[in-house]
Formats: C-alpha cells, structure tokens, sequence
C-alpha cells in the first residue's frame, strides 16, 4: 500500500513539474548566461589572442592566425610544461599517501570528536594561503629551526638548504591542497557500511586482503574526486614555485605570469593557457574514463 | 616489549593521523606565533614577545586598505554567487528538463579549469573589449569562479531532501510557493550557508586571479605576495590569526546550532 501511495504521489509531483517547465530555464538563467560570458566568452577570446602577431606598438596585437605560436610557446617552455605536471603528479601523490589513512582514522576511529577532527582539516583554509606559504619558507628556510636542527646532527651540509628547491615546492603544494584530498576521501569512506568490513573478515580475509578488496574499492569515488580535486590547481599553481623555489623550479603558471605581466606578449601566454588547459581537460577525461567514475562529473 | 609492539600496531592509524594533523597545524601555530613577533617590518626572525602588533593591526602601511578592499569584494561576491548558484542547484535538483548534461559540463569546466588559464582569459577579453581592471572586473571575475562551488555544495542538500516532506506539505494544501517558504528553504538553508561561506573563503583567498583583474588596486593576499619579497609585517600575521580564529568561531557556532536543532525534532 505504501508503495502505491508513493507511486501515486510521484505522478502528481511529476505531472505539476510538466506543467511549468518553463520554471527551470528560468532558475538557470541568470548564472548560466554568467557563466556563458564571464567564462565561455573569455576562453574563446584566448584562443583567439593566441594566433595574433605584434603589431607595432608594444601592447597591441593583430589577427593572423598564426598557429606557429603553440609551436614556438611549447619549445620555448616545455621544461616548465613538463615539471608542472611532474610536481603536480608528484604532490597529488604524497597528498593521497598523507590523506587516505588521515580519512580513513576519522571515518572510523574517531568516535565522537568525529566533527572536530573534520573542522582541523578544514583549518588552514581559515589562514590565507600565502601566509601558510610564507610560513613554509620562513619554517624550512635559512634561519627556521629545520634547517639549524638537520645541520646541527649533520645529516645536511652547511650550505645545503630546503628552501629554493623542487623539494620545498613539491611540498609545498602538497600541503596547501591536502584539504581538497582529504574532504572527498573522507565523504567516500564514511558512506562506507563498517559490516561489510566486518563480512571479509567473517570470511577470512585478513586487514590487508578486506582492504584490498573492499575498503578500497568501495572509496574509489572520492579517490578519484581527490586526486582531481588536488592534481588541477597544483598544476596551474605558481605561488609555490614563486615563494618557495627558485629559477630552476619555475612551473607553467610563472611562464605564463612572466609572459602577461612582464613581457606583455599575450599571444604566446594565450598559447600557453590554452594549452595547459586542453593538456588537463585530456588527462581528466581519461582518468575519469579509466576509473569509470563519470558520474562525479 | 610485546605489549608495546602490539599497542603501537593497534594505535598505528591513530599514530598516523597526529602525525598528519601535525603537519596541517604547523604553519597554522607558526602563523599566529609570530603574530606576537617584536621583529618590526619584517618578522623574519624571533625578536621577542610584544602585544603592539595586535593593538595596532593597521600599523603596516596599506594592509588595512587590503583588507577592506578584500571585505568588499569578498561579501559582494558571495552574495550574487550564492544567488545565482543557488538557483541554478535548484533547477538540477529538483526539475528534468532538456539540456541539463550540458548544464552541468558548464558547472564543471570552470572548477576543472587552472586559475591562472581563468584569470588569463579574462584579462584578454576585458584588454580586447578596452575595459578598465578594478573592483568592478574582479568582483565579475569572483562571481563567476564562485558559482560552480556554490551549485555544487546546495545541489547536494537538495539531491538528499526527501521530497515526500514537500509533498507533504502540498497535501495540506499549501501551494508552491508556501510549500518552498515554509519546508524546502529551511531544510536546505545549512547548504546555502555553507556555499555562502565557501563562496567567501575562496574569493577572500585568492590571488592568482585577482592578480589579473584588480589592476593597481590592491587586496589582501596581493598585497601580502608584493610583501613577501622584503618580510611580511607581523600586522599581516596579526590578520591572518584573527581570520582563522573568527572562522573557527563560525563553525563551531554553526555545528552547536545543527546539534541543537537535531535534538529538538
């Protein structure tokens, strides 16, 4: 009976919906046609600047259609292009290493500092992230306590330093989008029914083998939402790499600032972006197909 | 020695996550630490404790205009994005209607797109079209890369609504626009204050694209990157702490009042 009455009001609701379909539309509206000109519309003007040549004045650019400028911006930064995704692969990975078990202890062994534990993880959004970073550098550089304690044991040498390298940069982004991995991990494992766990060992499985094949499984979806969620801005990042590397560990984001604000040739920038972001739209899209989770998107 | 092995297996995870929690802490307590540095403009060193910093949070040049600047954009934002978005989750949550893959491949694309290809593209188009940077570009700009956070975050407490309440509702005869007053806008409220919020911390944080749109006025993380160069001053510290410390407050409110709620009903 329960059933038919829930049949029967499901109808009513869904025929009133049929009625004004009009209502939708307008509740997208306002922010679709947003984003149609705030985001669409500016993407395209990007693409349309990246095939401009110089003319004349420095700041002014005219329409040739020069694909040569992907060509010339690539070889001109594909060491940059290369170490962006490297040190975005690299953090995304430390990031899950570091979250994964994080989320794991307060899905299920927090008991009821369960919420507070969810606010720490959440807490260094509530400082801004150049502060965190500039604390990093001030932390691991010259004068911070890491360095004088690694020198004073002698594992470094006196001139070795943290700071201004690729390992202060890795770390860096590492740490500023830790929250972004550890939210999603945390949202998947919680959903997670703690019998089926319990089922594997019922039969016979060990830790290990109920991870393996359960727990881990089962939380593929915030695995994926994670390492998106963090993998995406660490590679367009450049704060990082700008406070916390030197020269030698520029990444993408310095390129394409240098070339913006300091060169002002925007075409070659332009070129840059667009590319960078096809390169990210073509791995997510992959990954997302391999791990079969599209229906996160 | 067994009994420590085993307890110290047992309690690995545990182990772990002070670990990890640790390292989130770190910056966090350094930040506020040397909020109380006596090291003058540049707060590199540990000079000593003093309590000037606190009472004169505006004493570094320009950092006050920063932060208001960065208020303004911050609350202006907030408010249209968590509008606009909020309107939109309602479309995707609670009506079928064509074009909606589409919808959301356009809610998505922003927040799979690197801020500085978004800044970038924006400040190509506000060059093309001859328009001016300022607040009026970065709040344009604030608005649009907050919406898709906001749809995301009201969309999941719609989608969990469970809508026999409203039908509910319309079975006592109340009509559409009641039913949404009185049962769909409170239950989902938590969600939108909770975009709201988000909404906030992202526009208030951000540097990367405000960089492209502000022009020459100055924000809060700008002027603490132009600042990093020569030493941060501790009034920045004293700012940052006090962001985190009001945060906290918000949150704690927030989960106090949920619980409170829960234990009426």
């Amino acid at each position: 009976m329960a059933f038919l009455h829930v049949q029967k009001t499901t109808n009513k609701f869904k025929s009133l919906k049929n009625n004004r379909s009009l209502i939708p539309y307008l509740l997208l509206a306002p922010g679709l046609i947003w984003l149609s000109i705030f985001f669409i519309f500016p993407i395209l003007q990007l693409g349309a600047t990246s095939t401009k040549t110089p003319a004349g004045e420095i700041g002014f650019f005219e329409q040739t259609y020069r694909f040569q400028n992907y060509i010339d911006a690539f070889l001109a930064s594909r060491e940059q292009f290369y170490r962006s995704f490297l040190y975005a692969t690299l953090a995304t990975i430390l990031a899950l290493a570091i979250a994964y078990p994080l989320a794991y202890a307060i899905a299920f062994k927090s008991g009821r500092y369960k919420n507070i534990l969810l606010v720490m993880v959440i807490a260094p959004f509530f400082t801004s992230f150049l502060l965190r970073t500039i604390a990093w550098k001030q932390i691991l550089g010259e004068e911070g306590p890491v360095v004088s304690v690694l020198r004073a044991i002698s594992i470094i040498g006196d001139t070795t330093t943290i700071t201004a390298t690729p390992f202060a940069v890795v770390t860096g982004l590492t740490y500023n989008f830790l929250p972004f991995m550890t939210l999603p991990l945390y949202a998947s494992l919680e959903r997670i029914d703690p019998r089926t766990m319990e089922a594997a060992g019922d039969l016979y499985a060990n830790g290990l083998t109920t991870f393996r094949k359960v727990t881990l499984p089962l939380s593929m979806p915030g695995v994926v939402a994670g390492t998106l969620l963090t993998f995406i801005p660490a590679s367009g990042d450049y704060i990082n790499a700008a406070i916390l590397g030197d020269p030698k560990s520029k990444m993408l984001g310095n390129v394409i600032d240098a070339y913006y604000f300091r060169i002002v040739d925007y075409p070659t920038a332009a070129a840059l972006s667009f590319m960078l972001m096809v390169a990210i739209l073509i791995l997510v899209t992959l990954y997302i197909r391999r791990t079969g989770a599209e229906e996160l998107v | 020695m067994r009994s420590v092995k085993r307890w110290f297996s047992k309690n690995l995870i545990r182990i772990y996550a002070f670990l990890a929690f640790t390292y989130i802490f770190i910056p966090i307590i350094y930040t506020i630490i040397f909020s109380f540095n006596d090291g003058g403009k540049s707060n590199l060193a540990w000079k000593g404790f003093t309590l000037k910093n606190w009472a004169n949070p505006c004493g570094a040049p320009e950092i006050c205009t920063a932060l208001g600047n960065s208020l303004k954009i911050g609350l202006t934002s907030t408010i249209f994005a968590t509008i606009l978005g909020t309107l939109i989750a309602f479309a995707l949550g609670r009506y079928q209607f064509k074009g909606r893959s589409s919808t959301n491949l356009l809610i998505f694309l922003p927040m799979a797109t690197p801020e500085i290809v978004l800044g970038a593209s924006l400040l190509t188009m506000f060059i093309g079209l001859g328009i001016d940077t300022g607040f009026v570009t970065t709040i344009i700009a604030h608005i649009m890369f907050c919406i898709s956070f906001v749809v995301v975050t009201v969309k999941a407490r719609v989608a969990s609504l469970d809508p026999r309440l409203e039908q509910a509702a319309m079975d006592l005869y109340a009509n559409e626009w009641q039913t949404f007053r009185r049962v769909t806008l409170p239950l989902v409220a938590p969600g939108i204050a909770a975009a709201a919020l988000l909404a906030f911390s992202l526009s208030f944080d951000d540097y990367i694209i405000t960089n492209f749109t502000i022009g020459t006025e100055i924000t809060f993380p700008k002027f603490v990157f132009t600042s990093a160069i020569r030493g941060v001053p501790a009034q920045a510290n004293v700012i940052g702490a006090s962001m985190f410390f009001i945060a906290l407050a918000i949150v704690i409110v927030g989960q106090v009042l949920a619980s409170k709620r829960k234990s009426k009903v």
